[in-house]
């Protein structure tokens, strides 16, 4: 685990006040910041439509093909600007994002959609099928299906296929977008367990938009927490796991153990009224 | 052997034929369409914009002459010289390429991300445009394009099948064209290094995760500006070997473009997204069209080849509109 000092020490990704507004009108983030360290698995975490998957989007610059427009703040990966950088020249200063709903190109096989993800490397066949081979380490399951045509295979390899295809680009910081997304409890330790693996071992930054916040704030080193577009906590995930608010929203733990969800509902919704 | 049976093995065999002059043009259509989700209109009138250029290069017309002497006075027409055929096909490969940037670069940079029904009503409009371009660059009249490949009828092919009638029955042997089994070898070479292509390199790999998933492509770091003018440059040469086999077949004319409407059937039929289906659905109209005329057409006033392609589609678009080899729609459940 990272201390503050190493935490303050060395970011890679830096988010500065960022506002972002779909289709011109529709505002969505309403000034994020946020820091990735190196060597951090740093989680976003927030009920649905609080501004996680757009505030990965905004980083990788895949909102511009959703109509999405950064309108104040900036972006800065290793000190420098890349608000208007296309994807892959972002791929290629290495970071890389793994979309929500996993995304494999279904038509084609799960080799093929790895190899995919080495479109941008330049340095040459032996250092890819390297890359291969240390993805199919991680994910022995993918090397047993890969002849098979991606649409076919289950939702766990599909999301182990897309994690490992951006791991073929052979990243420094991956984004990776809710990797729990319909997956049963136990995939959904066997997948986090392979990233805190690859955060250990390869060194990848991990920055991980999740809903499941027990689980994200048992792997990750750091937490920030969304809600409707502004960033309404953070702190290290040991600290958050132990806030009182978060355990009674995110975790649905009250001083006196599990509440009733009728509870919690018109509690919340009185506090929206007044704020 | 009868007669009867040689012709009409004679008719299935210009009917394969047919069917792949068909599937070079649906070729280009499916290849757009494939990559980018647009069904490319104006793929016709490209393949009639190559060959004019193909043949106004070869013949040493000086390009908007027509143009430049309504305003400078000059009376010019052409440079003087004539290029060789081989030079003139890269040339005119050259000007496609180009084109397939300008499209990209000055119409679909612009349509990103819009509805399909707008991309299509773009390309619409490409088509006229490209049409009005063609005419004024190289002139509107009928023009021969002569590539050096061989035509006419197969004399020897004749004098074989000749003796293979019956004693006394009046067989003259069969017709086949040799510029149709030209084009059917050269059809052949392309779809063979079109599929190596997207199978075997690393673009092609790309090509085809595009056209799966667009956004997940972006977010693995493939540019899509830059595989859709690949896209383009491709169907500009399909469009191109398209143009030279009919234009060399027809003569190079405006209703060159019209050719298009030959290659919506053998889509319906094929699918639009595979290149085998383009191919097989190509055959099967060429062989069904010619036969249906051969056998019924007769019975019912001829004429049958006017509409019995779309017929045909219209029963595959009933019963499997995918097509026969179009994607299947993979639904896990």
């Amino acid at each position: 685990m990272l201390d503050d000092a190493e935490l303050q020490a060395d970011h890679l990704l830096e988010v500065n006040n960022i506002e972002v507004i779909y289709n011109h009108v529709i505002l969505v983030l309403k000034g994020v910041s946020l820091t990735v360290p190196k060597g951090g698995i740093t989680a976003l975490l927030g009920g649905n439509g609080a501004g996680k998957t757009t505030t990965l989007k905004a980083v990788s610059n895949l909102l511009h093909s959703e109509r999405g427009e950064i309108t104040k703040g900036s972006i800065l990966y290793r000190g420098e600007r890349v608000g208007n950088l296309s994807p892959s020249d972002l791929v290629k200063k290495g970071v890389i994002q793994v979309m929500e709903g996993r995304h494999c190109f279904e038509h084609l096989t799960i080799e093929e959609n790895l190899m995919t993800g080495a479109y941008t490397r330049r340095d040459g066949k032996a250092a890819i099928s390297d890359a291969l081979d240390m993805v199919y380490t991680y994910f022995p399951r993918l090397k047993e299906r890969r002849k098979s045509q991606a649409g076919y295979t289950s939702g766990g390899e599909q999301q182990m296929c897309a994690i490992g295809r951006a791991l073929m680009s052979k990243p420094e910081t991956v984004l990776l977008d809710e990797p729990s997304m319909g997956l049963a409890p136990q995939l959904v330790e066997e997948i986090f367990g392979i990233v805190k693996a690859l955060n250990e071992n390869e060194g990848v930054s991990f920055l991980l938009a999740e809903q499941n916040t027990n689980v994200a704030l048992r792997f990750a080193h750091y937490g920030y927490i969304l809600e409707s577009g502004r960033i309404v906590m953070d702190g290290p995930a040991a600290e958050l796991r132990e806030n009182p608010d978060v355990k009674e929203f995110y975790l649905g733990m009250g001083d006196q153990g599990r509440k009733s969800f009728r509870d919690v509902r018109s509690y919340r919704r009185r506090k929206r009224w007044l704020s | 052997m009868s007669p009867t049976f040689l012709y009409t093995v004679e008719v299935i065999l210009n009917g394969l034929m047919a069917g792949v002059m068909y599937a070079l043009v649906a070729l280009g259509f499916v290849l757009i369409f494939k990559a980018s989700g647009i069904f490319n209109y104006a793929q016709g009138v490209m393949a009639l914009f190559a060959a004019l250029t193909l043949v106004g290069i070869q013949q040493g017309q000086v390009p908007f002459s027509h143009l430049i002497n309504a305003v400078f006075g000059t009376d010019i027409h052409h440079f003087g010289w004539t290029v060789p055929t081989l030079l003139a096909i890269l040339l005119s490969l050259c000007v496609m390429i180009l084109f397939a940037w300008l499209v990209n670069r000055l119409i679909l940079r612009h349509l990103v991300n819009q509805e399909p029904i707008i991309l299509f009503m773009a390309t619409i409009g490409l088509a006229y445009f490209m049409e009005g371009l063609g005419d004024l660059m190289w002139g509107s009249d009928i023009k021969r394009l002569d590539v050096g490949l061989p035509s006419g009828g197969s004399f020897w092919l004749e004098d074989v099948t000749a003796g293979w009638a019956a004693e006394g029955s009046e067989y003259y042997g069969m017709y086949i064209d040799l510029l149709d089994v030209w084009a059917t070898m050269i059809a052949v070479t392309l779809v063979i290094v079109l599929t190596l292509f997207s199978q075997y390199t690393k673009t092609g790999r790309a090509l085809r995760a595009v056209a799966d998933d667009h956004q997940a492509a972006l977010s693995v770091g493939i540019s899509l500006k830059a595989i859709w003018v690949i896209v383009w440059s491709i169907a500009g040469f399909v469009a191109l070997v398209a143009g030279i086999m009919w234009g060399a077949k027809l003569g190079v004319q405006f209703s060159l473009s019209l050719i298009a409407l030959k290659a919506l059937p053998v889509l319906m039929l094929g699918g639009f997204t595979s290149i085998p289906g383009a191919i097989v659905g190509g055959l099967i109209i060429g062989v069904g069209e010619k036969l249906f005329e051969f056998s019924i057409g007769p019975m019912i006033g001829g004429a049958t080849e006017n509409w019995f392609a779309y017929v045909l589609a219209l029963l595959f678009l009933v019963f499997r509109p995918q097509g026969l080899f179009g994607e299947k729609i993979i639904e896990r459940v």
